[in-house]
Formats: structure tokens, C-alpha cells, sequence
């Protein structure tokens, strides 16, 4: 028998505007413990302003050996990339 | 007894509650089960001490301009007001949550009613206080209801620590001259008009974790007023104080 806690991924939104960001994963009996444990471990500094956890194993990820089909055929169509624009300067950071 | 020397008996009151509470819970640093509760453990100690600043800032400030770290290190085990249950040692993971839950379930109480003190100084530490404490009652709650509803060996545990720790209870409402002092000023409530908004708060939880609640309503005292301290306190006060005793005035 499993007496491990399930391991949860947190995400967690800085300021408001922004999108939650991956912070990093810990233990917790349920998705409720999760939140408070995430407050706990990840928010101490006034880091956040909203949390999102996730059951890991709900989370779906592409397989490491599917790295060459999957990303290397758009390596080589440079013109995908929109940088052959010329940007005015007053438009600022992009 | 004049409302200077009974203000100065209600801060310590308040100010020793989160002073010993958060020595004993910061005592799990490293040790607790998992790496979550030991942070989350931590996180509570640390309030506390924080509030436990306030409290005995405020009190140095009346009692002749002593700093918060002189009255938590310089005093011996008869001059601590702090009640009996938060001196008794953590035991298990258990029972110090349920000791947790015990104390933060008065201690919300406790500080929503003085956040309407006629003192600013005690409504503005109380109305910061009680944001932390809200979050350690949600969080000790939670886990009290987890562990009693859980497995047959954690609801026995969490039984056992609560007819341990239940007869610690009623020394939180028990009043005295210092209480009554304080009520006629305005400045805090009447600890045994708490007791009612108490019982609704903790049954609804124990019910919630299974769990039964002694039915002596037998309470230990002497903390709050100093008489008597458990055998525990002194131990405590050895290990908290000793850096100032054995290098008196040491800084970092």
C-alpha cells in the first residue's frame, strides 16, 4: 500500500496581469492541503496574489524521445520567425 | 490593583501565550513528518513570535522602557502569565495540532474582540494578529478534522490528545480582578464571555473529525495568573533562554 501524499504541481500568479507560473511541486492529502501548503512553502515572501494546484499525475507530458519529430522540422524555416520586420522605436519593448 | 499594573498583566498575558506557544511549536524545525508541515509549522512559530514582539514591546513600553527581549529572556518561570496549556510539552504531531487548534480557536476569538478595544494601540496589534491567527486556525483546524477522520491509529491518537489537552481549556475563560480592570476600561472582554462562540466553533470541528469532547468541565490553573506553572516551564525557559543567561547582552 501507497501511504504516500500525492504530488501536486503549483502555479502561481505574481502580480496581477500576468500569467500563473509553474514554482515548483510537494505533497499534500488533497487539492484544499495542497493550496495551504503551497501558501506555506511558496508564497512566505509576498511572492503571490493567487495559486493554481495541479494532481501531477494529471498532467499530460510529451515524451523526451519525441524530441526530433515533434520540434526539429521548424528549425530550418527561419521565415516563421517574424523578425524580418523593421519595429519603430517608439513601439518599445515587444 | 491600579489600570496601569492590570494593562501591564494583560499584555503579558497575551504577549507570553504566543511567546511560549511559538518556542514550542518552533521546537518541530527539522523534525516535523514532511517537509510541507514542517514549513507550515515553522511559518505558524514564526507568527507568533512575531505577535509575541508586539505584545511585549507594548508592555516593555509601560513597565519603564523594557524591550520585548528583555521581558521574554530575563524573566524567571513565576513571572510568565502565558496559560497552562501552551506550556505543556508537543507530544506527538497530533497533539501539538490539536493543542494548535485548541489555542488558535480562543486566540481568533480572543482578538476579534479586541480589535474594538478602546486602547489603539491593542485594537492595531489585534487587527494585525488576527489576519496570521484566521490562517493557523483554518490550517490546524483542517488537519485536526484529517487526522480524527482519518485511520483507526490517528483518530485514536487525536481522541487521546484531546482528553489530554481539554482539561487545559478552561483556564482561557476563567477571569480575575486584571480581567475585570480591563473590561471597566474597555479594553478587552470578559475571557469567560468567549466561552459560548468557544464551544459552537470547536464542537463543530471535533464533530466534523469524529472526535469526543471530555465532558468534566475540570480545568487546570495557575499560568495566566502566575501561581502555579506546570513542571514544564522551567525546562522550556532553559533551552529558550540560556544564550542571554550564559552571554548576558549578546547581539547579532
Amino acid at each position: 500500500m501507497n501511504n504516500e501524499w500525492p504530488l501536486w504541481e503549483i502555479f502561481i500568479r505574481g502580480q496581477h496581469g500576468m500569467s500563473h507560473r509553474h514554482v515548483g511541486s510537494l505533497h499534500a492529502p488533497d487539492a484544499e492541503m495542497a493550496i495551504k501548503n503551497a501558501r506555506d512553502v511558496y508564497t512566505r515572501r509576498n511572492e503571490g496574489v493567487s495559486i493554481w494546484v495541479v494532481e501531477a499525475n494529471n498532467i499530460t507530458a510529451s515524451s523526451p524521445s519525441d524530441k526530433g519529430p515533434l520540434y526539429e522540422p521548424s528549425e530550418s524555416k527561419v521565415y516563421r520567425h517574424p523578425t524580418f520586420f523593421d519595429i519603430p522605436d517608439e513601439v518599445g519593448a515587444m | 490593583m491600579d489600570r496601569d499594573e492590570a494593562f501591564l498583566q494583560f499584555l503579558l498575558r497575551m504577549g507570553d501565550n504566543t511567546l511560549i506557544l511559538g518556542h514550542c511549536v518552533s521546537e518541530w524545525c527539522g523534525h516535523a513528518p514532511v517537509l510541507e508541515e514542517d514549513i507550515a509549522l515553522a511559518n505558524t512559530a514564526l507568527d507568533m513570535i512575531g505577535q509575541t514582539q508586539m505584545w511585549l514591546g507594548l508592555a516593555g513600553e509601560i513597565d519603564g522602557g523594557k524591550s520585548a527581549d528583555d521581558i521574554a529572556f530575563l524573566r524567571d518561570a513565576w513571572d510568565f502569565r502565558n496559560v497552562l496549556l501552551v506550556e505543556v510539552p508537543n507530544g506527538d504531531f497530533g497533539r501539538t495540532l490539536m493543542r494548535q487548534f485548541l489555542f488558535d480557536a480562543w486566540h481568533l476569538i480572543m482578538l476579534g474582540r479586541l480589535m474594538k478595544s478602546s486602547d489603539e494601540r491593542v485594537a492595531a496589534i489585534a487587527a494585525k494578529a488576527s489576519k496570521e491567527v484566521t490562517y493557523h486556525l483554518e490550517r490546524s483546524g483542517d488537519t485536526v478534522v484529517g487526522l480524527g477522520d482519518g485511520t483507526d491509529e490517528s483518530h485514536d491518537r487525536m481522541q487521546q490528545a484531546l482528553d489530554y489537552l481539554w482539561p487545559y481549556v478552561g483556564e482561557m475563560f476563567s477571569s480575575d480582578d486584571v480581567d475585570a480592570e480591563m473590561v471597566a476600561a474597555g479594553i478587552a472582554p470578559n475571557p469567560a464571555d468567549l466561552r459560548d462562540e468557544y464551544d459552537a466553533l470547536v464542537g463543530r470541528v471535533l464533530t466534523a473529525a469524529t472526535l469526543t469532547i471530555p465532558e468534566s468541565r475540570f480545568a487546570h490553573k495557575g499560568g495566566r495568573d502566575g501561581r502555579m506553572h506546570t513542571e514544564h516551564l522551567g525546562h522550556l525557559l532553559t533551552q529558550m533562554q540560556w544564550l542571554q543567561r550564559a552571554y548576558p547582552g549578546a547581539t547579532w
